[in-house]
């Protein structure tokens, strides 16, 4: 009797450590999500005050107290498509051969460290390395192409190991098929792998280019302008970025309470480009999963 | 027929010559991981000559538009670099680790489903949005509770950072903990213990070595991020004291300075100095977080 008394003593005892236990790691996943929706929160409430088709269709008027934010929307469009165009196609061709033509060995291991160590370069370093490189050794200047070579080096590890990813998805079957028909390497990966790839691929380099589109020190002295009167119409001109023009509005501006609410709407349309790239991404890749598990 | 035709001489040399092109566009990696580090290099040595190491290095004074006597020592933004980074952790780690903890070891599939893309969200948000946030909501929010007149400086920092390494953390520390086989706890359980005890006695220290990495992956993004200590830390150039201090990280100095510096001058080159002392430190930090996590994978098969 004694014995059960104490063990049920000591049963209750580990019970509510972790009751309490949970309750702390519940805690702090609430904590995660409070931060972010408060973060949230507080843009949307501020921001959305001063969206309207004229903020997004027109160019800042009056030295920046008035009007909106379109060559910026513009000039980081056209930024992110210079950096997918190089982005994409370098990181499909690297992950290609690292998945299907790369052995294991020293040379295969040391491109995989170095993926993986880009992938942590600070990117104000690629910042740096884009004014040597691009800006004053390649005489581009500070440009529209700097900018979007610089944001190209520094996804081209995302986009490699996304790529890597969708290609790892394709079940050998399909390759060895395509072989024992007596295709190449080349023919057996363009038309046994690359078709069912191919999708993952994108859906991948949507979400690194997202992450691009956003960045701020790498083009901030290679190409990014404070304010142009006209939207760039060549590779040579200077252009005007979304997430340059919110800080520039938030910190440099002559009059910071006036641009504080269009600084608001900018963060804001920011976010949300973010978020539907976000969900762009995980919307076709879970279609994408129930597609492979059928 | 025609495939039999094809794999002649020039199927061959095709088939080759692709193999080739993949090749190269694997070592591009290498080369500009290299690029980076030889051309960081090469820009910084002029500086070196100019200052000597030994300013540049025991130096607590920056200040490169002096007109007596210009002045280039890193030891300020170094040690405001440091201490934003160490605060951030001190946030962000124990917090990681819970959500990680929880992910793995307490949710159901449903919350796990519904939480894990809202932390990817929280890595997505752009660091110039956090800093504009870190000025108008945390700022302000700082200079209420501790009675000062702004709220830009090195705490204000230090949270924004640990949020922004979070989702890092999170992730590496619930692969860690996932990648512990399941026999660990299942003998854990099959002797009497509970879910919560499993998971600190047998759990985290099975997966120890790959949550330390989570650390060192986490403090790497920090101390190379540099919007967000740009807008919230004030950028006041003296060494740092405090945590209400405002103070001046090496990343806000190099986008401060870099844009209003002649090109090819000492300051310039000074510049590169730091970014190359910021590649340095945050290659290493990742290149044994990197060590660690390849340990742990083989342990673990």
């Amino acid at each position: 009797m004694k014995t059960s008394v104490r063990k049920s003593r000591k049963n209750s005892k580990t019970q509510l450590t972790q009751f309490l236990g949970f309750l702390v790691l519940r805690l702090s996943v609430y904590l995660v999500l409070f931060v972010l929706i408060y973060f949230l929160y507080d843009v949307l409430s501020h921001g959305s005050k001063v969206i309207s088709w004229e903020f997004l269709s027109q160019a800042p008027r009056k030295g920046m107290t008035e009007g909106g934010i379109f060559p910026a929307i513009f000039g980081t469009f056209l930024v992110t498509l210079i950096t997918a165009a190089v982005s994409v196609p370098l990181g499909m061709a690297a992950a290609i051969y690292l998945n299907e033509y790369a052995r294991a060995g020293r040379l295969t291991r040391l491109i995989r460290l170095s993926i993986r160590n880009l992938a942590g370069v600070p990117s104000v370093v690629y910042g740096l390395f884009g004014v040597i490189l691009f800006v004053n050794l390649m005489k581009l200047g500070t440009s529209l192409l700097s900018a979007g070579l610089t944001l190209a080096l520094l996804t081209l590890p995302w986009t490699i190991t996304a790529s890597e990813e969708a290609l790892k998805t394709v079940p050998d079957s399909y390759r060895e098929g395509a072989l024992a028909l007596g295709a190449t390497k080349w023919q057996m990966i363009r038309t046994n792998v690359l078709p069912y790839s191919i999708p993952g691929m994108l859906t991948g380099a949507i979400l690194g280019l997202a992450r691009a589109a956003g960045e701020t020190a790498p083009i901030m002295f290679t190409g990014v302008a404070f304010y142009l009167p006209f939207l760039p119409a060549s590779l040579k001109d200077q252009f005007m970025a979304l997430p340059y023009h919110l800080y520039v509005m938030a910190t440099q501006h002559h009059s910071l309470d006036r641009a504080k609410s269009l600084a608001y709407g900018t963060a804001l349309v920011l976010i949300v480009f973010v978020i539907l790239f976000n969900l762009t991404a995980v919307i076709i890749r879970s279609r994408l999963r129930r597609k492979w598990k059928n | 027929m025609r495939s039999v035709k094809k794999k002649g001489v020039f199927g061959d040399v095709r088939e080759g010559f692709i193999h080739r092109l993949f090749q190269a566009s694997g070592m591009l990696a290498i080369l500009i991981l290299a690029g980076i580090l030889a051309l960081l290099l090469y820009t910084s040595v002029p500086a070196f000559k100019e200052i000597g190491f030994k300013e540049f290095l025991t130096s607590t004074r920056w200040d490169p538009t002096s007109p007596e006597k210009p002045e280039y020592g890193f030891l300020s933004m170094l040690a405001s670099t440091v201490m934003i980074t160490m605060g951030a952790m001190l946030l962000a780690f124990p917090l990681g680790v819970a959500v990680a903890s929880y992910l793995s070891d307490v949710a159901s599939p449903r919350v796990r489903e519904i939480v894990k893309p809202i932390v990817e969200l929280l890595a997505a948000i752009p660091s110039v949005v956090v800093g504009f946030i870190g000025l108008n909501l945390v700022g302000p929010f700082l200079a209420r509770i501790f009675n000062l007149s702004n709220g830009l400086n090195a705490l204000n920092g230090s949270l924004l950072l640990a949020i922004m390494a979070l989702p890092t953390i999170i992730s590496i520390s619930e692969d860690s903990l996932n990648a512990v086989p399941a026999a660990y706890s299942e003998a854990s359980l099959a002797l009497g213990a509970n879910v919560w005890q499993t998971l600190i006695k047998i759990k985290i220290p099975a997966a120890a070595s790959g949550i330390m990495a989570s650390l060192m992956l986490g403090m790497g993004r920090a101390i190379g991020e540099t919007m967000t200590v740009l807008m919230a830390t004030g950028n006041a150039r003296a060494f740092p004291h405090g945590f209400l201090q405002s103070v001046r990280t090496l990343t806000a100095n190099i986008a401060i300075e870099l844009g209003e510096v002649p090109f090819f001058s000492t300051h310039y080159y000074a510049l590169f100095a730091l970014g190359l002392v910021l590649f340095l430190i945050t290659f290493f930090i990742n290149l044994s977080a990197d060590v660690i996590l390849e340990k742990q994978k083989r342990k673990l098969q």
